[in-house]
């Protein structure tokens, strides 16, 4: 049947069962617009083509499937570009298509031309620029197929105008040929014996869960590991939910401002067991330094990450599920008992010094409120965040009991990514309950999205923990920089105020008393609520691994009620 | 240490840019990169040269396979191969000086291609340490200007090649990185 390109791009997209589309139309991508009008494609309009972006990336990661993004040529597609680096880096699969201008034009800086497939080659996983329509529907199924599978990431398709408008013969191809794309999935067997036989002879061991663990869906195998092997689980910031937070073997979050304990058994550990993680330098710190005594195994299915960073004794190279069925059946039951009670000496000790065992007081602490968040929503709620303090205290009061309930930017650190990223999880899950933990720095970055969210009717939570600081940066002035306040503070705007102009009911609150309730009425307000908490101003993440700091060399939160050093 | 790779990539626009965008990206140091047609029209291959430690090879092979379009990677350092460059060397040439100069082009089984008035063209093939060896004696006349090609590398006989990076592409060969 004859269909022009515009109409295959939507045939397509049905068959990969895409439901909704998050974009921002113009006129290089008019075609394909007009076109979803015709099929069961639900388009949601973003202020921004970045919060199009962010939205895929959130719905890909709270539903497991791909996310889709849509933006016109030129401008509109290079505001995609930040969200598209942000996948890349968490390797979350969205596809994004872009307008162009028509073939005949290509090179010649036709109006709002911009070289789309050069400026994202770097942040992509793959892309394509579709110059006649005939050529759509491979493409379009290919990108789908490289997006997810292997280490998902971001694929863009550049389609010509011309490629939208031309009506051509359609036929769907019955399969994908990529005879220089096949990830692998079982490891070799010498190298899983090899495996079996370091963790055998470990007496402090220690799995470092990543992002991988959720991705291939190894949460189960994952539990089944640890609780055999008796081995304990440190969590990357994107692994926060692999093993349950209320585990006996889970260590939390790993790395920069992990846990004291989950870092001081990393560093005496004397096998590592990566999962699906990289070794970024959020969780590693000093190389040089970096668990000295350990043996390394690393199950990756990205080869290329393997001794990029650490040197490992043992590779085991392919998918994580698949590599830890194999292995299951090779384990000896272990036995760390002496391991895991000097890991629990160090936890009291860690427990003992945190802000939660410190009484309120006139000002809220963003810990306090995040407590008390994760306590009245039951654990249960996908949380989203943007970037910096309140992102950590999210991660680190929020008890992750499950897999992908914590939505972040964690490798690319993107500011802003937090209400896009909610907006796009409810549509994945318009059942469940989303929030966003924001900053007041990081919400102001795609607050234009409320629109979207209200527009929508999107049953999205808002919570902002305003501290009227770019706080993380003004940490590390506090810190490294002699408290030069260089271009942290922020001032304003009202949120209340800014809710009420775009119909969002929302309420202040600046006492531990009133945190509940709060709460409590944003869960019985249908659609979005902003919630605003007024924190402590100068509060820090604690602990905190200084860049290029030894990994168990920690600044922890002062003993005393001092929050942070005596002003001058 | 110098490793030599061999890529074979689909034929497809754009394929040499994401390879140079992947070097540059990652920061690899490449000597020389060379690309043609193959027996297949629809596969290239690359030779690429690079000086470094093993494992800055070891890397650049695993980030090609993550390339959609690689099809395959090679490593062929320290194997039984053919690895030749080609290099055209204009030399400042009077016609007295001519009948040294194609003496030498002789004893490196080289040819002169060209001839003006004050100079000539010096065409060479062959591995490195031979034309660098022509080019040392080609210095005193005054080199005007030089092209090479870079390497081009093939296996002797049946001799399979290398391929480091366990899983990639599907290939079973693992084996270990070296360290």
């Amino acid at each position: 049947m004859k269909k022009t390109g515009a109409e295959i791009v939507l045939e397509c997209l049905v068959r990969e069962g895409v439901e909704v589309i998050f974009g921002y139309p113009g006129g290089a991508i008019m075609p394909v617009h007009d076109a979803m009008l015709r099929y069961p494609i639900h388009h949601v309009l973003t202020r921004h083509e970045q919060g199009a972006a962010f939205a895929a990336d959130g719905y890909a990661r709270a539903s497991g499937k791909v996310g889709v993004a849509i933006a016109t040529s030129g401008p509109g597609a290079t505001n995609l570009v930040t969200g598209i680096a942000t996948a890349m880096l968490d390797s979350s699969p969205i596809v994004c298509f872009t307008g162009q201008v028509p073939a005949h034009l290509l090179g010649g800086d036709a109006f709002q031309e911009t070289d789309v497939t050069g400026i994202t080659l770097p942040i992509t996983k793959h892309n394509y620029l579709v110059t006649r329509a005939e050529d759509l529907a491979q493409v379009i199924q290919e990108a789908f197929f490289i997006a997810r599978s292997g280490r998902p990431g971001p694929v863009l398709i550049d389609i010509c105008k011309n490629a939208q408008l031309d009506e051509v013969e359609f036929e769907y191809p019955e399969d994908i040929s990529l005879p220089g794309y096949r990830p692998p999935s079982h490891a070799d067997p010498a190298h899983l014996e090899e495996a079996v036989k370091l963790i055998a002879e470990a007496k402090r061991p220690v799995i470092l869960a990543g992002h991988g663990v959720q991705m291939s869906g190894a949460t189960a195998q994952l539990r089944e590991f640890s609780e055999k092997t008796q081995t304990p689980v440190g969590m990357t910031l994107l692994g926060l939910g692999s093993l349950p937070a209320s585990h006996p073997f889970s260590l939390g979050m790993m790395g920069m401002h992990g846990n004291a304990y989950c870092n001081q058994a990393i560093q005496n550990s004397d096998l590592l067991l990566a999962f699906g993680m990289r070794f970024d330098d959020r969780v590693t710190a000093n190389l040089r330094t970096y668990a000295p005594r350990a043996r390394k195994i690393h199950i990756e299915i990205d080869p290329s990450e393997v001794h990029k960073n650490v040197k490992v004794d043992v590779a085991l190279i392919g998918d994580l599920k698949t590599i830890l069925n194999d292995i299951a059946p090779l384990l000896d039951p272990g036995d760390h008992e002496e391991w895991l009670e000097q890991i629990s000496e160090w936890r009291e000790e860690s427990e003992a010094r945190d802000i939660l065992s410190w009484p309120s007081e006139e000002k809220l602490h963003s810990a306090h409120v995040v407590q008390d968040f994760w306590q009245h929503t039951g654990g249960d709620a996908i949380v989203t965040t943007g970037v910096g303090q309140h992102q950590m205290w999210a991660a680190q009061y929020y008890n992750f009991d499950q897999p992908y309930r914590l939505i972040t930017s964690g490798g690319a650190g993107t500011m802003g990514f937090g209400l896009p990223s909610a907006i796009g999880a409810w549509f994945a899950h318009p059942d469940k309950e989303i929030w966003t933990i924001d900053g007041d720095g990081s919400f102001q970055m795609s607050l234009p999205e409320l629109a979207t969210a209200v527009q929508e009717g999107a049953n999205v939570k808002i919570l902002i923990l305003n501290n009227n600081f770019l706080g993380m940066v003004r940490q590390w002035q506090e810190f490294f920089f002699d408290k030069r306040y260089a271009a942290t503070p922020l001032t304003g705007p009202d949120f209340m105020k800014l809710a009420e102009a775009y119909g969002v009911p929302a309420k202040r609150v600046s006492e531990r008393k009133d945190v509940a309730a709060a709460i409590e009425f944003a869960r019985n307000t249908p659609g979005p609520v902003v919630i605003e908490y007024l924190v402590e101003e100068e509060d820090s993440v604690y602990p905190m691994v200084a860049a290029g700091a030894d990994l168990d060399d920690m600044i922890r939160r002062p003993i005393t009620k001092q929050k942070t050093a005596p002003a001058d | 240490m110098q490793n030599t790779l061999i890529a074979k990539v689909e034929n497809k626009p754009g394929v040499l840019n994401r390879v140079a965008s992947l070097f540059r990206r990652r920061n690899f140091n490449i000597e020389s990169l060379n690309v043609g047609r193959t027996e297949n029209p629809d596969v290239s291959r690359m030779t690429i040269v690079m000086e470094g430690p093993d494992v800055d090879a070891r890397k650049v092979e695993a980030n090609l396979y993550k390339l959609v379009n690689v099809l395959d990677v090679q490593d062929v350092t320290n194997q039984p191969a053919v690895i030749r460059d080609l290099a055209l060397i204009k030399v400042k040439s009077t016609p007295e000086h001519r009948a040294e100069i194609a003496n030498l082009a002789n004893i490196f089984r080289a040819k002169i291609v060209d001839v003006a008035p004050d100079s000539v063209i010096v065409e060479i093939a062959g591995t490195e340490d031979k034309i660098e060896g022509l080019i040392e004696l080609l210095l005193p006349m005054d080199i005007v200007e030089m092209v090479r090609t870079g390497q081009v590398a093939m296996l002797r006989g049946e001799a399979p090649g290398i391929r480091h990076t366990p899983g990639a592409n599907g290939n079973n060969q693992p084996k270990h990185y070296k360290k």
